[in-house]
């Protein structure tokens, strides 16, 4: 539901980027996101379009990459992967983990067509 | 350095930095999506801290009794401790009505369409709503157990209430939300009896499956039972607070949702 918020947030950003850079258009955005982030990937991929029309990110390619959820686990030491709603150590079973991997909402790169 | 005109490109990273290919240039950025929300969080944190006081971000889904979990603990503190509330809601009045009826300031924030505060429109309630004299700031958010929690405040605790009405695998069908939680709150607890299919233990499990080691509080908000412990969680807080103020280290949500950019980046 608030992934239209997070796209124009996004969109602002990137065509911030894009104008310090003197840039003419966006030709890529790149974003890793993590299944922890709270954010739907096909909900932020349907939205993009919609949040970045009349800006200078309009026509832009959206790469998203997946971040593994990984968890590294305090009482016995095991990194291993896991999954949203299960985030015991699946080794000892202990709730003494962290998740390592997994939280990300992250604007990689972007590339500009400069001239 | 800064990033704005390209002296913070060196010749160790210049070739990540700009890479123009037929006028194209590649730009690394490992930002945060919402970093201008987070920058006004950050930006409302200090804010409170200024003014000494701990801010608590209070979620849940709808009718999960925030108001009233308020509303008791005014009742039970409003002698010892200056009280405010900031109410997010898509539209009316009532809740800031009835914060306002037990004598405490409460500004309603009507979000229109929105389904989550974020760090602009509590910073906007901010200029309206005096934190002069205040310990404790409560921020109702939209009852919303998704997108709340993707928006930092700038609170220092965040609250989350599971009702014994709800199923007890909320922790598990929403694992995002509950992760955010420095403490959940079972409510409604007067009503356990009625309920067959809610097991207070299985809630529990399926809050520890999320790793999570925060104390869960079962009490009910509007028959006045088992308050005791919510309240000396929250005391226990805002003294926590006040002691690290004096010692300069800025009080954080404990689960930073956005942990994964700040190990990136430096921690503030």
């Amino acid at each position: 539901m608030h992934e239209l918020s997070v796209c124009q947030a996004l969109v602002a950003q990137v065509e911030q980027i894009a104008i310090n850079h003197g840039a003419l258009k966006v030709e890529s955005v790149k974003l890793r996101i993590g299944p922890l982030s709270g954010v739907e990937l096909s909900l932020l991929e349907h939205a993009y379009p919609f949040a970045s029309a009349g800006t200078l990110v309009e026509g832009s390619r959206l790469e998203i990459e997946r971040a593994p959820l990984k968890l590294n686990c305090e009482a016995c030491g095991l990194e291993s992967e896991a999954k949203p709603n299960l985030l015991t150590c699946r080794m000892c079973g202990s709730c003494l983990t962290r998740v390592v991997s997994g939280e990300e909402l992250t604007l990689m790169s972007v590339e500009l067509i400069t001239a | 350095m800064c990033n704005t005109c390209g002296c913070n490109i060196t010749s160790g990273n210049r070739e990540f930095a700009y890479k123009p290919v037929n006028g194209m240039t590649a730009v690394s950025v490992l930002e945060n999506l919402l970093a201008r929300n987070d920058d006004q969080a950050r930006h409302n944190r200090h804010h409170f801290d200024k003014h000494d006081l701990i801010a608590i971000n209070v979620m849940s889904s709808p009718g999960a009794g925030k108001t009233a979990l308020l509303e008791a603990t005014i009742d039970a503190l409003g002698n010892r401790y200056r009280i405010g509330v900031i109410e997010g809601d898509l539209e009316t009045e009532n809740d800031a009505i009835r914060i306002r009826a037990k004598g405490v300031p409460a500004y309603q924030i009507i979000t229109g369409a929105a389904c989550h505060l974020d760090a602009h429109m509590l910073h906007n309630a901010l200029h309206e709503f005096p934190l002069e004299g205040l310990d404790i700031l409560f921020i109702e958010n939209v009852g919303n157990l998704v997108c709340p929690a993707s928006f930092d405040l700038g609170q220092h605790r965040n609250v989350i209430l599971l009702s014994v009405t709800e199923g007890d695998d909320k922790p598990a069908k929403y694992p995002v939300m509950f992760r955010a939680a420095d403490a959940v709150i079972l409510t409604k607890s007067d009503l356990l009896p009625m309920l067959d299919d809610f097991n207070p233990a299985r809630a529990e499990l399926n809050l520890r499956s999320l790793g999570s080691r925060v104390p869960l509080i079962t009490l009910s908000a509007r028959k006045s039972l088992d308050l005791g412990d919510w309240l000396d969680w929250l005391i226990g807080e805002l003294v926590q607070k006040r002691g690290k103020l004096a010692s300069d280290i800025p009080a954080q949500p404990v689960t930073d949702l956005r942990s994964i950019s700040s190990n990136t980046r430096m921690r503030e």
